[in-house]
């Protein structure tokens, strides 16, 4: 089977609608930045908690915030996934002293507000096995040694956690686990309560450290993009390494932006993804480099556009089953991936489709101007013997 | 099949075994193969469930304290020598860029007495610098060499009381490591998988610990005011004041005038446990070393009927008198339920911390959400990765298999190399993966294409793939060195979950060079070698 098989687009004389469209996100990309004073940062940098909690029933976004409000100071931002009933409550964190109870705060209030607890009384939604063992251990002393008082709470929270995601709903449920007798159910009902919520994550990042792993991730970010270039524009020409670089850099932007746009947070994950997207899209850009200089030797009559042209061209169904197969696994991932890997692969589907067309549309017109700038100013000034393309010559001592 | 093509067969078997072997060992049984698998390929907290802690070591304490020891012992070499001073204090930095700013003042050395007094601190304090600031009044500054030794041995120690107090709580599994690169050489990260609320730990973690058994001379006071006021308004020498700790039901404060040196430390200590007294109340029971319990006989022999103080972090825990000569053993009452009495043993003979903590992250992973994370993930990986193979047999045929085959095997030696280096999986890593696996797939395609190409162009089968594969190389070379050039520099400046993402990617690249390039093309040389006469490729 074969879709593309010897295309001749035109893709050079049509880049004008891409390169606007490109402008266009660029700038509504920006433009975001500036309104809403720069990226939206997760707790990875800028410090602050994430706790990550399931809900047994649908509870408003709202009715979160305004209790967790009363409590903790600062913005408190409450996202929800509607599927699951997941909820990542975010609050800041500006004084590193807060540091220390921060945790314990979010967990009391949500346990006061929801919890529907009784004092005095543990609550199985959310305790460790160890807490159950304690509350076992007397009552149940007859019938029981302590190996096995341990087996059984460890068994009544790997129920919980797996076989039930986390929510029980009551005490009833937990009959189905093996060594949970009549007896244990009736000391349970005793000491302990359900909780309709678990606390299945949390966070905390130090304001400080915050501000460091930005600078961090920035910084390795920026110097990878220096290392490529320099690699490229030693096995090609320096303008290669700039217009691949240009056009990753366009693609890192306009994801970005999007993400400011739709709204979402830029983590530690989202960063990785971005990564992943430059690979991709360096990868696209070199493969058709590639071609160019392969070609260059040869199509030595040609204009240095035709050239080009022909080689996105060659390499096009390469360029759209690579790309297409990618897609789909990140696709998959955003679509099975769930709510951890959602910023995760969001930035992998927007950065495979504008990675694909910047190799093309951005990166490829840039070699053309810099060769026609380069021969407007050869023209100018008198003609030396012998100017042969530079980035032919070259090609041929690669070889 | 022709020689050369048995020795590249042998080769990729022996490197399929090898890779096997190391993932899931040579199980005997199905239980035998998840537990190898299990345990060669380690999965990290953010998909398996613990906690992470990142802890910053307080040097400046240390500094701090050493400068008070200094001060102590420069007290009486000056006494010693007959060298009157005025005032000897040290300043207090908060920070800890700031620890090595630390200086003690020394004010009001007599003129005359200005050389005698250089002599002691030069020939006696040799890890301080000497300034004067004017003719009786100097500075002393803590050499830099000794800073650096003094930050390096405080952060040592730190880590190995930590390290004690995470083996005596039984996490078995736990991991203490410095956090490399010379900005964030006094953090210590902990990480403990399956434990999800790590609030006991981190208190355990952050007690200093340090335990002074102290002759009592005289109390109790009311409050410090009465204290003074008893002794004439100064504290005898070689004294000090300590508030005991506020018990239910008692009456408001008691301060007690301790001696300044500790009969008996933590130090002494040989072990501590958890113990109950006849009413079963919980306490903690300890033995103290040889050595120490003839100095604490001594100690107790001579003063008999006089009272003696349990201090722990500087807060008298209790005052007992002594009835009779005691030797090697002591108690700690009035802590509690068990949990605090085994706490407080487990602190005290984990010994002390050099210096304050803080901590500065903390990440848990419930053991719910660790498991959709796998789940979720595997289902993705499923359907991603079966739609592609998918894709490539419908796309090239006979050629897709040997695609599927080259990026089974690139997994597998993924994989294997995570386990031989000992890595762990994380989710950042499987974005590694994934990268990893489309690199993959685009080698194939590139391949693929050229050999199309070349057919198209009427080159006969055998030289059209080795064409395919010549011309296809290069660009391969190209994109994987880009890619690892940049992971070079992401290992060297991002964090751990970079760092993380980037060694996955390099291995998983260089496995790619490995399958596409060299397996798939001996996959390709193997079928075509029955036949010479060749004029179809299925592809």
């Amino acid at each position: 089977m074969e879709i593309f098989k010897n295309t001749n687009f035109d893709f050079l004389g049509k880049k004008w609608p891409f390169i606007i469209a490109s402008l266009v996100l660029t700038a509504a990309g920006i433009g975001s930045l500036i309104v809403k004073g720069g990226p939206r940062y997760g707790i990875d940098f800028k410090g602050g908690t994430v706790t990550t909690v399931r809900f047994q029933n649908s509870v408003s976004e709202d009715q979160i915030r305004v209790a967790l409000s009363a409590k903790i100071p600062g913005e408190i931002v409450v996202q929800r996934d509607t599927t699951t009933n997941d909820v990542l409550i975010s609050t800041e964190l500006r004084d590193e002293k807060a540091l220390d109870a921060a945790r314990q705060l979010v967990v009391d209030t949500l346990s006061s507000n929801f919890g529907g607890g009784v004092a005095g009384k543990i609550d199985l939604s959310n305790v460790g096995s160890a807490k159950i063992a304690d509350e076992l251990r007397g009552p149940v002393a007859a019938s029981m040694n302590e190996q096995q008082v341990q087996d059984l709470s460890k068994a009544i929270t790997t129920f919980r956690d797996t076989q039930k995601r986390g929510l029980l709903g009551n005490i009833d449920s937990l009959s189905g686990v093996n060594g949970v007798s009549p007896q244990v159910l009736s000391v349970l009902k005793e000491k302990a309560y359900v909780a309709p919520y678990q606390v299945r994550g949390f966070d905390l990042v130090g304001p400080k450290v915050g501000a460091e792993l930005r600078s961090q991730a920035l910084n390795a970010t920026l110097l990878a993009l220096a290392g490529m270039l320099v690699y490229i524009a030693f096995r090609f020409e320096f303008i290669y390494g700039l217009a691949a670089v240009i056009a990753v850099f366009h693609d890192t932007i306009i994801t970005i932006g999007l993400f400011s746009i739709f709204d979402k947070e830029i983590s530690l994950t989202v960063i990785a993804a971005l990564l992943t997207l430059v690979g991709f899209s360096m990868n696209d850009t070199i493969v058709v480099f590639d071609r160019i200089r392969e070609n260059l030797p040869m199509m030595r009559k040609e204009k240095f556009d035709t050239v080009v042209n022909a080689s996105i061209n060659q390499t096009l169904s390469r360029t759209l089953l690579t790309s297409g197969l990618t897609f789909i696994t990140a696709v998959s991932l955003w679509l099975f991936g769930g709510a951890v890997l959602n910023g995760f692969s969001f930035a992998l589907v927007v950065g495979i489709i504008v990675g694909t067309y910047s190799s093309i549309f951005i990166a490829s017109p840039i070699l053309i101007w810099w060769r026609d700038w380069m021969e407007a100013r050869r023209s100018n000034t008198p003609p030396t013997a012998g100017a042969a393309p530079v980035a032919a010559a070259k090609a041929k001592s690669v070889k | 099949m022709n020689s050369t093509l048995r020795n590249k067969a042998i080769f990729v078997l022996v490197i399929i075994l090898i890779c096997v072997y190391g993932i899931i060992g040579i199980p005997k049984s199905g239980a035998e193969l998840t537990k190898n698998w299990n345990e060669n390929i380690r999965l990290g907290l953010d998909l398996k469930g613990g906690s992470q802690l990142v802890l910053q070591v307080q040097v400046q304490d240390a500094f701090k304290a050493e400068a008070d020891q200094t001060i102590e012992r420069l007290k009486v070499e000056l006494q010693k020598d007959g060298v009157p001073y005025g005032v000897l204090d040290r300043n207090d930095p908060q920070r800890l860029e700031d620890a090595d700013t630390i200086e003690i003042i020394a004010k009001g050395i007599a003129v005359d007495k200005v050389g005698a007094f250089r002599e002691v601190v030069n020939s006696r304090f040799a890890a301080w610098n000497l300034n004067s600031i004017s003719g009786s009044d100097f500075k002393l500054t803590y050499k830099p060499t000794e800073a650096g030794v003094l930050r390096k041995d405080t952060v040592e120690r730190s880590m190995r009381t930590i390290e004690n107090r995470i083996n005596g709580l039984g996490l078995a599994e736990a991991t203490v490591q410095q956090r490399g690169g010379t900005k964030n050489e006094s953090e210590i990260l902990v990480q403990m998988p399956g434990v999800d609320d790590p609030a006991r730990i981190k208190s355990i973690l952050q007690a200093a610990a340090m335990l002074e058994i102290t002759e009592v001379r005289g109390g109790p006071f009311s409050d410090r005011a009465q204290a003074l006021a008893q002794n004439g308004g100064v504290l005898p020498l070689g004294t000090r004041l300590a508030q005991e700790r506020v018990k239910q039901g008692s009456q408001g404060e008691s301060w007690w005038l301790l001696g300044r040196n500790a009969v008996v430390t933590g130090r002494d200590l040989r072990n501590a446990r958890p113990s109950q007294d006849e009413f079963g109340k919980w306490e903690t029971s300890f033995t103290l070393s040889q050595d120490a319990s003839k100095r604490f006989g001594r100690f107790t022999e001579s003063n008999i009927n006089n009272k003696l103080a349990v201090v722990l972090d500087n807060k008298i825990f209790s005052v007992a008198t002594i009835q009779s000569k005691i030797e090697d053993s002591g108690r700690i009452t009035g802590i509690g339920d068990q949990t605090s009495a085994s706490d407080l043993a487990l602190t005290l003979t984990s010994g002390s911390l050099p210096a304050g903590i803080v901590y500065l992250e903390e990440r848990t992973v419930g053991p719910s959400l660790g498991a959709d994370s796998i789940h979720d993930g595997l289902l993705a990986g499923v359907v991603g990765v079966g739609v592609v193979i998918l894709v490539m047999l419908v796309y090239y045929k006979r050629a897709g298999v040997n695609a599927t085959l080259a990026l089974i095997l690139n997994a597998v030696i993924l994989l294997a190399a995570l386990a031989y280096f000992g890595a762990v999986l994380t989710l950042p890593g499987i974005a590694g993966f994934i990268l990893t696996i489309g690199m993959a797939v685009d080698s194939n395609v590139l391949i693929f294409e050229r050999i199309r190409e070349e057919l198209r162009n009427g080159k006969g089968v055998i030289a059209s793939v080795e064409a395919g594969f010549g011309k296809a190389f290069l660009t391969i070379i190209d994109t994987h060195v880009t890619t690892v050039v940049s992971c070079a520099f992401l290992f060297a400046f991002g964090s751990t979950a970079v760092k993380g993402f980037a060694v996955t990617l390099v291995v998983g690249l260089i496995a790619n060079i490995f399958t596409a390039v060299f397996v798939s093309k001996f996959i390709f040389d193997w079928e075509l070698s029955g036949d010479k006469q060749l004029t179809t490729l299925s592809i």
